[in-house]
């Protein structure tokens, strides 16, 4: 049972909830840029835990089933068919041993994915399939999938989906997200704090799976934005010496010698994953406390 | 006796900052306040990341909430940690310099005015605190380099440095735990995996450990290396 890579498109990746418990030895936690879409992709093939999924960005892959095998498609409205035949997203589908699946560009969003029944079944390298390219660890051989890859899945267990779907969500390119200031917003004067989250800001072609690079109105410091290291999370925006935001995505290191005037609410961190260069980001300042309350009643 | 100041980052982590310095007095601060927390083994903390001046604990908000891990972390901070509480682990890490495996030490003899052997005999007269790890898997972050034998960083970094070099790039020492682009000058290199993703725990050392590194013959280097390079 696998699935076989003919045409892998620019960066698809395997990808699962992400690589945790060894950030202290400096292991990145790698994983699933948009946990929403993938969370989803999951549920609609009936898979219990976060089994490993491809992630795809802006133009998809083409891939061969040896065997008949669930599927879904999520997050990026990236055209698909299957033998030619058009494929719904935010659907579980099956294919039958020998078929193509073709992902094409995205319509909207950045990032799609894939998700199989049983999940992609490569071996867990320290409790995670996650691909973390710069440690090449994990996913397939630690880097991005090539044409002829064979990945391993597992065998049809008979299962046969609920009738229930999910409205696939709408990516407009205007991305308004929740932030909540520090753990350094000391090192920003007032005037810096209210540019950070009044004006909004364009997200740049240098973006990737590290961090959502940000282009507009440089934020004030205090006396520069150097600070002795500290840890880094998934949705940490740092502020470099030019002024420019850069919200820290699922590759980001552990740690990091720029300070963060903010972090992005959890819940909102999906609509960064599908950000496409030229899209706005605003932040809106919220409180620990509010996230939580949110987090909990998600 | 600073005080500990809890910062929240973002929703599901907080980080607990004791200063905005480089000490070993900070230092053992937060990891001593590491090991408590682990000792309490909180329900819903997930996992904590020890920096040069501050613990990030990250942590599920359904399970625990912000202000009540916030008096744990409080009541779990051990104030001023004296040098000799602290256990204090020492890794003596086989290097062979200069030469082959050292390709900097003679450019390094030049730009400090010492010669290679009195190089070697500061950079391994030295008990290095590992202060954190960070930037790669293994990588240790080390204090405690003699200042003369402190070097700028190499205009143009090497695209590809092998695993187990061991360099100099400012007041900074250390050894890259695998192949990688960098720009600190290169002594010596060492048989011992910084990191090996086949281990338990991959990477060698953890923050607060000592590394002292001990000279050896590129024989013995190489006799080590085929043992596997095991401490």
């Amino acid at each position: 049972m696998s699935l076989i890579v003919k045409n892998p498109g620019p960066l698809t990746t395997v990808q699962d909830a992400g690589r945790f418990g060894h950030q202290s030895e400096g292991i990145r936690p790698a994983g699933v840029m948009d946990t929403a879409a993938f969370a989803a992709a999951n549920r609609l093939v009936g898979n219990a835990g976060d089994e490993a999924v491809l992630e795809m960005t802006f133009l998809g892959a083409t891939l061969t089933f040896s065997a008949d095998t669930w599927f879904a498609l999520t997050g990026a409205a990236m055209p698909a068919t299957l033998d030619g035949a058009p494929v719904e997203r935010y659907t579980p589908v099956k294919a039958a041993a020998g078929q193509t699946l073709a992902c094409g560009l995205a319509a909207s969003g950045c990032r799609g994915y894939l998700a199989v029944r049983g999940g992609i079944d490569m071996p867990l390298v320290m409790g995670s399939r996650s691909t973390d390219r710069s440690a090449r660890l994990g996913g397939f051989e630690g880097r991005a999938l090539k044409a002829g890859d064979e990945l391993p899945t597992r065998p049809d267990d008979g299962w046969t989906p609920t009738p229930l779907r999910c409205a696939p969500p709408v990516y407009t390119g205007a991305i308004e997200v929740r932030a909540i200031p520090g753990p350094q917003d000391d090192y920003f004067t007032a005037a810096g704090l209210e540019t950070f989250f009044s004006t909004p800001y364009e997200v740049s072609t240098d973006s990737d799976r590290m961090g959502v690079r940000l282009e507009g109105a440089a934020v004030e410091s205090v006396r520069g934005t150097d600070i002795v290291s500290d840890g880094i999370v998934f949705g940490s925006v740092q502020v470099p010496s030019g002024g420019k935001p850069i919200v820290l995505m699922a590759d980001h290191q552990t740690t990091g010698g720029y300070a963060k005037i903010a972090t992005v609410l959890s819940l909102d961190l999906p609509l960064l994953a599908q950000a496409r260069p030229g899209d706005t980001v605003r932040f809106r300042r919220i409180t620990a406390e509010e996230a939580q309350a949110l987090y909990i009643t998600r | 006796m600073a005080d500990m100041k809890i910062l929240p980052a973002g929703d599901r982590a907080l980080v607990a900052e004791f200063s905005d310095v480089i000490s070993e007095d900070v230092n053992r601060r937060v990891n001593a306040l590491k090991r408590a927390l682990l000792a309490e083994n909180i329900a819903g903390v997930r996992e904590m990341i020890p920096t040069y001046r501050s613990l990030l604990v990250e942590y599920d908000p359904a399970v625990i909430a912000l202000p009540a891990l916030t008096e744990r972390v409080r009541a779990a901070d051990p104030g001023d940690v004296p040098a000799t509480a602290e256990q204090r682990r020492v890794l003596t890490i086989p290097c062979c310099y200069g030469g082959k495996y050292g390709e900097d030490l003679k450019d390094m003899a030049a730009i400090t005015g010492l010669s290679e052997e009195e190089i070697i005999a500061i950079h391994s007269a030295t008990e290095y605190r590992v202060y954190m790890l960070g930037f790669l898997p293994g990588f240790v972050y080390l204090g405690g380099l003699d200042e003369r034998i402190a070097a700028p960083r190499l205009k143009t970094p090497r695209t590809s440095i092998p695993a187990g070099s061991v360099g100099i790039g400012g007041n900074q020492t250390g050894v890259y735990p695998m192949a990688s682009p960098g720009g600190w000058r290169l002594i010596g290199a060492t048989p011992v995996a910084f990191y090996d993703p086949a281990r338990e725990k991959p990477a060698l050392c953890e923050a607060g450990d000592y590394i002292r590194f001990v000279p050896v013959s590129p024989e013995e280097y190489e006799r080590l290396r085929k043992e596997g390079g095991a401490v």
